[in-house]
Formats: structure tokens, sequence, C-alpha cells
């Protein structure tokens, strides 16, 4: 029971971030009717902005130290970041330590920016080209985005550390009743899937409750009518595309101290986020959320030596053996509405 | 003898009713206009009769076999053609390679890996095509894209393609609609001459009552899934029960 | 000739000479002269155009005629691969039943691969064959590498050791690939006063076999199964109601672009006996998709022009540093040349994805048909310019080949 309940936590934190880039695949899809093969580069973008913000805060001025020597007998020369100097020693090191939560509201308004311009520079222009083309004009754009990031970071992974107070583990098991030691849980992954979850409630919360969301959800389901009621339907979608990229790039920021970001990280996600939306049923966006989790956790259990002692790799292609089932016996996936994109 | 028989055909989409208790039959060699108001279930059944829609209960009989379960180039194999609402042609190849594909497909079935065949040298199948082109006015066109043709160019190019397979039964579509009326008359004149210099059957679902009379032998008018009537155009002209259900409510 | 009619033949004959004299055309320049760098006529680069180039050609019979967007045929290339090394490991190190099994294998698996795909379109489509390359990628890599079953050797790639048994391999032949005893890596040398030109067996091995499936290619652009095949890409409802299954048709092109990947596969194999599972990785895929549309889809010639194109430049590009920047931007003033070169350092050396990327989306964006279309524009606007009539109906009619 206890290792049952350790598995299905250990693929909570890959499946948020599943959910989460499934999430705007699908808001994309399901308002655009747009293909976007980039999503994944805007999930690396974000987890970027974590990088960038990290080196920002670590930008330091050095002060020769005379009386203190380094080992060559050379006075010691000092390094202290600026952020150290403005707010005191110790809020300095408060703030380097908690850079990546503080990324998020430093990446709220990048994402958004990246997102306004990527559907105004580029997408518009395929909303009437046929699919082929959406896909592979987003998958030339991922490419130079992500090739962008590689000459700016480098393509070694860059460590960027959860602050100190939520890395460690807790010993989730005894608070539940099991065991001492039965399920310990990185506190940040923790935080990752609540992260997730309060994003997820957030954006069905924004469509379920404003006229906004709205007025996007019923476009979502007919759009003509919606044009034809004299709703200015583009305007909106363009600022949803901004959220999705937001949501994307939030997904990013944080997963940082999961996995050190690289540059392929995107390319990575979006496969994975791709046969997950197909799962979950291309346009539903509880469908791209469920089957989010599910893969998530599916991988996990396959990750397990049980698991992979009986059959070896098992958990390298689990998720795609689901889709191919999944596609071939519900072609609408587990939530997917008729008629969209029946064929 | 009745080439096509529908016989108690049903077919429900959830809670709605499309089609009750159906029965019909084409005459051979004849013009038979099937008419009704929005919603009666003329599209229904012409997809029940091509193989698109299976019928919930009843039977179609095509020449004394039956239709349902086939798929749609099965059904056009027994010798039905349809023609579509919009015309469906292949917009990106060219006015010739669109007739020679219905005459390649007749001659070689539903698939055959011809891929040692150059079209070039099929002089048989490229002179068909070429008879078909000129019947259809359409030869000076032959290497220009189907797509940049004029909607009433397109309908002839359809119309054509199907008749190079020899159908016995042609299913028409509301071939008329949207059309401007130069375009529909054409369309009729067209009609008037497949039928006239063929053998040839003619099946037809239409709105503009200037086509069904100018056209049909027989009429069948269908109300709200089920045959009303089922008469010569001068009978249901003056039939009470039309005009009430149909002509009327356009009057 | 051949059953071509007469301006195919002389397509056909052009590629052939262009194939055929490659030693001489890709090296222009003397060989220690500081242009030599944009030669392009060794032996191991000249073999890639050629094997991308069948690779393309076959990847354009699917995606050009029929419109079904493949991003995992990278898998039947890692398959062809693979077979053709294990030949190598069985038989003996004849590149004959090694190229003849990677094609056979990767035509059934495309077979499998096909049947399921294809019973969904569009995206559909597109993404299961993605979820079916991956998921090769990862048996490659891991499942089907271990102690008990190893048909992969996973990391390290597939390669030939002493100890197989080789049960055909004569006493006498060549320990590497090679044609009934000619091995794929001799090379003749011709120096011609300054100049140096390479003739390589497995390049003209490759080049006799890329004519040879070019020209069944363009067979089957002027058959009527090719017709059908454009036919399934403009309107399958058509196609279904007048009396034709568009399916098997859909799947023999399918398998067909299978079979040319499997043979580009075998073709990479007996130029160097190694396959490794990173051949079969979504990337890979991506590649001969950036070859088709950049050089032209649909279109006879393009899919080689796009891959000789996207090879040469990729050698090219990551042979520049700022060093040869400095030296061609020499002429400016010290301040613009080095702002120029700062300018230009991104998208060079290790920055050719990033130019590769950027030329591919203008290529979609603005020129959907690729370099064939742009090459014809080209022609009409200097026939335009010359002649100074108005002959742009001929360029529209006229379908791109």
């Amino acid at each position: 029971m206890d290792a049952i309940l350790l598995q299905i936590l250990n693929g909570l934190d890959k499946g948020s971030a599943y959910a989460l880039i499934a999430l705007g695949l699908t808001l994309i899809f399901g308002t655009l009717g747009v293909v976007n093969f980039a999503h994944g580069a805007l999930f690396m973008i974000g987890a970027f902005c974590a990088v960038t913000l990290q080196k920002i805060f670590n930008l330091s001025y050095e002060v020769i130290d005379e009386t203190q020597t380094d080992f060559l007998g050379n006075p010691l020369k000092v390094k202290t970041p600026y952020v150290e100097s403005w707010f005191g020693p110790e809020m300095g090191a408060t703030i380097i330590d908690w850079s990546v939560p503080l990324s998020i509201l430093f990446a709220i308004p990048i994402m958004l920016m990246v997102g306004y311009v990527m559907e105004r520079g580029l997408i518009k222009h395929f909303y009437k080209r046929p699919h082929a083309d959406q896909i592979l004009v987003t998958f030339g754009l991922a490419i130079v985005l992500q090739e962008i990031i590689k000459y700016f970071f480098g393509a070694n992974p860059i460590q960027t550390p959860p602050p100190a107070a939520l890395s460690g583990s807790v010993d989730l098991g005894l608070a539940l009743g099991f065991d001492p030691n039965a399920i310990v849980y990185p506190i940040w992954r923790l935080v990752y899937f609540l992260f997730a979850v309060v994003i997820i409630g957030g954006v069905f919360s924004f469509l379920q409750f404003t006229t906004f969301g709205m007025v996007v959800r019923a476009g979502m389901a007919d759009r003509e009518t919606v044009g034809l009621l004299g709703i200015n339907i583009d305007r909106r979608f363009t600022i949803m595309f901004g959220i999705a990229a937001a949501v994307a790039g939030l997904a990013g920021v944080m997963y940082g101290p999961l996995n050190p970001p690289n540059y392929h990280m995107g390319m990575d996600f979006l496969v994975l986020s791709f046969v997950v939306v197909v799962v979950g049923g291309m346009g539903s966006l509880p469908g791209a959320v469920l089957a989010g989790f599910l893969l998530g956790i599916l991988e996990s259990f396959a990750s397990t030596t049980w698991a992979t002692t009986t059959i070896p790799g098992i958990n390298q292609i689990i998720i795609y053996l689901v889709a191919i089932i999944v596609l071939l016996t519900r072609p609408r996936g587990l939530m997917g509405r008729k008629g969209v994109m029946e064929e | 003898m009745a080439i096509l028989k529908v016989k108690d055909v049903s077919k429900r989409f959830g809670g709605l009713k499309a089609l009750s208790d159906v029965n019909l039959s084409v005459e051979e060699n004849s013009v038979h206009a099937i008419i009704g108001p929005n919603g009666a279930g003329k599209s229904t059944l012409l997809n029940c009769l091509v193989g698109k829609l299976i019928p919930d209960t009843g039977s179609v009989l095509f020449d004394n076999q039956s239709v349902l379960g086939r798929e749609p180039y099965q059904i056009n194999q027994m010798g039905i053609s349809r023609v579509f609402q919009t015309p469906e042609i292949f917009g990106d190849l060219t006015v010739m390679e669109n007739m020679l594909i219905p005459i390649f497909a007749m001659r070689d079935g539903a698939f055959r890996m011809h891929a040692y065949e150059t079209i070039a040298n099929e002089k048989e199948v490229l002179e068909q095509a070429e008879a078909m082109l000129e019947e259809m006015n359409m030869a000076d066109k032959r290497h220009m894209h189907a797509a940049s043709l004029s909607r009433g160019d397109k309908r002839r190019l359809e119309i054509g393609m199907c008749l190079s397979q020899k159908p016995r039964l042609l299913l028409l579509d509301e071939p008329t609609a949207g059309m401007a009326r130069a375009d529909t008359n054409n369309t009729i004149d067209l009609l008037k001459q497949i039928k006239d210099e063929r053998d040839i059957t003619i099946a037809i679902i239409e709105h503009d009552m200037h086509v069904v009379f100018s056209l049909a032998e027989r009429i069948t008018v269908l109300a709200q899934g089920t045959p009303l009537v089922e008469d010569t155009p001068e009978n249901i002209r003056g039939n009470p029960k039309v005009r009430e259900a149909y002509l009327g409510e356009a009057a | 000739m051949l059953g071509l009619n007469k301006k195919d033949t002389s397509l056909l004959i052009v590629v052939a000479i262009l194939t055929l004299l490659a030693p001489f055309i890709l090296n222009p320049f003397p060989s220690d002269s500081a242009m030599a760098q944009f030669n392009a006529g060794y032996p191991d680069l000249m073999q890639r155009f050629v094997i991308f180039g069948i690779f393309a050609i076959g990847f354009n019979i699917l995606f050009g005629l029929t419109g079904y967007l493949s991003f995992g045929h990278a898998a039947f290339l890692g398959v062809g691969s693979y077979s053709a090394v294990w030949m190598f490991k069985l038989l003996s190190y004849n590149v004959i039943p090694a190229i003849a099994l990677s094609v056979v294998v990767a035509g059934l698996f495309s077979v499998l691969i096909g049947y399921i795909s294809l019973r969904r379109s569009g995206i559909y489509f597109s993404i299961l064959t993605l979820a079916f390359a991956q998921m090769s990628f990862a048996l490659a890599y891991s499942v089907l590498s271990n102690p008990k079953f190893n048909l992969t050797n996973g990391e390290t790639g597939l390669q030939v050791y002493a100890d197989d048994p080789q049960i055909l391999q004569g006493a006498n032949a060549p320990d590497l690939p090679h044609l009934f005893g000619l091995p794929m890596r001799a090379t003749y040398t011709m120096d011609v006063g300054a100049w140096s030109f390479d003739f390589n067996a497995g390049y003209y091995l490759c080049a006799v076999i890329m004519m040879v499936v070019f020209y069944l290619a363009i067979r089957i652009f002027r058959s009527p199964f090719g017709m059908m095949l454009r036919a399934v890409k403009s309107n399958q409802q058509r196609m279904n109601y007048t009396g034709l299954n568009s399916k098997p048709y859909t799947l023999a092109a399918f398998v067909i672009s299978g079979m040319y990947a499997g043979l580009a596969g075998g073709l990479m194999a007996a130029m160097d006996p190694l396959a490794g599972a990173e051949r079969m990785q979504w990337t890979a895929s991506g590649e001969v998709v950036l070859m088709t549309i950049l050089g032209g889809t649909g279109t006879l010639i393009g899919p080689v022009l796009g891959a000789g194109f996207i090879k040469y430049f990729e050698n090219i590009f990551s042979k520049i540093n700022d060093n040869v920047l400095h030296s061609w931007f020499a002429f400016l003033p010290d301040g613009l040349e080095d702002a120029v070169v700062f300018i230009i350092h991104p998208f060079i050396g290790k920055g050719w994805h990033l130019t590769l990327g950027i030329l591919f989306m203008l290529v979609v964006i603005y020129l959907p048909g690729g370099l064939v279309e742009g090459g014809q524009r080209l022609l009409n606007w200097i026939r335009r310019k010359s002649v100074g009539g108005d002959d742009t109906r001929e360029g529209k009619t006229e379908p791109a080949e």
C-alpha cells in the first residue's frame, strides 16, 4: 500500500509538468486552432527565466580585503553580490536563496510578452494555413528558440537549487500513519505539485467565472457563432495565447530545482506533452490535465525496479505504448469532444 | 422495374428521429426528385443510400442487392455515382487529371499498384477522358487547376467525372444550391441532355422548385422524416397536403 | 528514354551528370588555397549528400504526394542501418546482402507502423508516427540491448567484432565493407595542377543507387499510381465516392518511402559499419522534413536539392569561425569589421542550427514551394525582364516539377 502511494507521489512532479504544458497546448489548439510545436520551447524559456534571475542576483563586485590573504599570499579578493550590499547581507542572502520562487514574478511579464509577440508576429498568419504548415513553422521556431538559449547559456545543464527551507525531504508516511521512512518525499516535489494545482485551478476558475473566460469557452465550442455575435474573439484569443505561454513558462520556472535546465528540455517535454494532449483528447482541458497526471504516474510505476527487471526499459516506452493504444481504440482520447479534429 | 428500393428505413440521432419508415422506389431510367422542407431528412436519406450512414432498421436495395454495410467506394462500384452539394473535385489536380481518375478507377478497381505504368502511355484512358471533356465543353480548360474553375464549371466537371464511370444511378444532392440563375439553367439543360442521351436513372434531392419541375418525372415529398406523397409533378402541384406541408409554407 | 518524356529524361540526365562529376564540381578550389575550405568533394561528405538525397526522395513520395506528414521516418533509417550491420556480423562484409536486407526489413517495419498510424490522419498521424519513432529509439537504446537479448548494443552502437560468425567472409576479402572485393573506402585521388579530386568507391555505389531510385521516383510521379496519391492529398472524400479505396494507396506510399529510408540507412552502414540508436531520434526525422520542405515538397528534384543544401552548409558553417570572418571583412574599417563579425558570429560555427531554423521558418512562411519555387520565380522574373512581356500564367498553371 505504501509502496503504491509512493509511486503515485513520485509520478506527481512529472505529471504536473505534463499537465501544465498540455493545458497550454490545448488552450492554444482549442482557441486558435493552431498546433504549436514551439510550446516546449516556452517551457524551457520559463526555466531559463529562473536561471537568468539567479545570475542577476549573483552579480557581484570585488573588493580587495588587505587584512586577509589567500593561499598564495596575495591580498584576498572578496566577491559581494550587489543584492547583499543593497539589502544587507542577511536579506541579500535570502533573496539569492529564494531566487527560483522569486522568478515567478519575473517570468510572468516576460512569458506574457513572449506569447504576445509570438502570436502577433507569427502564429496569426497561420490560422488559415493547413495544420501541417503550422506544425512546420512552429517546429522551426522551436529550433530557433532553443538555439538562442544555447547560444547564451551554453549546452550544459545549469543548477537552480530550491531555497534551503524547501530542499530536503519530509517523511510523509509518518504523517499518514505508515512506518517511518516508508514514504520519504522531497519537499520541492510537493511544492511543485501544489504550485501546479494552484495554476490549474486558477486557469479553470478564470475560464469558469469571468465573462472573458466564458467568451473564450464559447469560442472554443463554436468559433463562428461567437464571431457572429460581434465579439472580437481574436483579441481574446491573443490574450489566451499569452496566458498559455505563461502557464508553460511558470511550469518551467519551478521545474528547475527538480532537473537542472538545459536547452533541449523543451523538446524532450514537447513530444511527451503532445502525446498527453492526444491521450486526453484534443481540445479537452480537463482531459489534458487528467492525462498529464495519469501518464506521469504511469511512468513512475513503470520505473520501479520490479517493472524494469520484468521488461527492461518499459519506463521509456510506456507512455508511447499507452498513447498508441488509446489513439487506436478511443480516437477522441479520454475526454475528447465529438467533432474536434475527428479524422 | 425499380432499380433502387428503400424499405422501412429508420434512423435516429440520439432522441431525434431523422427518418421513420421510409419506403421509396426509383424506377429505372427515370428522373426521380425527393423534395421536402428543411429538416425533412433528405440528406440523411441520401447518406443512407451511399454508405455514409447505416440506417437503424430497414433495407436499401440497388438492383436487388443490399448496399447496407458497404463502404462508399464499394457502392460506387455497384453503379451509383454521387454529385455533392458543393462540388467535390480534386482541386490541386488539373481538369484532365480529374477526369482520368474515375476512368482509371473503373478500369483498375479500388486499388492497384499501377506504378509501372505511365499516364501518357495509357492511350485508351486518355481518349475516354478527352471525349468526356469534349462532351462537357471543357476541353480547352484541361490544363487548368480544378480549384481555379468557376462554380458552374466545377459542377460540370464533377458531373462529367461521375458520368465517365457510366453509372446506372446518378444521385444529385442539391446540384444548383448557391448558383446564379444562369448557372442553374445551364445545369438543368445539362441534366436534361444527360437524361435524353443515356440509359441512366437520376435521383435528385432539391430545394429549388424550378429545377424539380423542369426535370422530374416522379416526385417524393418528404416531411418530418417520412414520405408524405409520391406522384407525378402535375399531381404534386395540385396536392393540398403538399401545399400545406411545403409549398404553402413557401408561398 | 526508359519510358520517360523529354523533360524528365533531360532532368534525369542532368542529375546523372552532376552526381557522376560531383568530385570535380564540388572541388572547384585548388587544394592549398584559402578557399579550399569551401570544397565539398571529400568522400565522406559526398556520400552523405546522396544518402540523405535518397532518404528525402523517399520521404517526398509520402509527404509530397499524399500530404501525410510523418515525424517518425528516422525509425526506418535506423532499422535499415541495424539490419545492414547484422548482415555484416552474420554473413560477410559484402554490402549487397546488407543493403538488400535493410530495404526488406525497413519495408516490413513500415507495413506494421503504417498500418496502425494510417488509421488516423492529419495531426494525429504526425503524432502517432512521432510516438512510434520515439518508441523505436527507446527500444533500440535500452530495451533491446540487454545481456539476454542484445539486438542493438545500446549506447555503444552495433558494430562488427572479431568473434562474429561472418560465415561467408572469404579469407582474402577486405576486413571492411566491400562490393565483391572492392572496399567502400577505396579512393583514387587525381591531382591536376593545384587541384586534387577524390574518386571514392562508396560514393559511386551510393550515386548509382540514388540515380536508380530517382528514376523510380520519376516513374511513380508519372504513373496513375502517383496521380492517385496526389488525389489522396487533394480530396479523399471524392476519391472514396469514385470507387477508390484510399487506404491501400496511402499505405503503399508509406511503405515505399519507408523502404527508401531503409535503403539510406543500409547505405550509411555500408559506408561506415556502425549503427547507433541516435539515428532514430526524432531530431533525425525532423531533419528529413527540413530537407524536403527546403528543397520543394512534391517536386522531383526538390528533396535532392534540399538534402544537398543542408548537408553542404552544415559542413561549411561549422568551419567558419571568427578568424575567417575577420579575414573576409578586413576591407571594412576596424570598428565596423568587429561589429559585422559580432553580428554574424551567432549564426556560424556551432550556430548552424540557428541559421537553419531561421531559414526553414522563412521558407515555410514566404516560399512554401522551397528552393524549386524560388528558382522558378527567379527564372520567371528574369524572363519577364528580358522579354518585357507578361508570361506569369505559365508559371502558375504548370505544376512545379
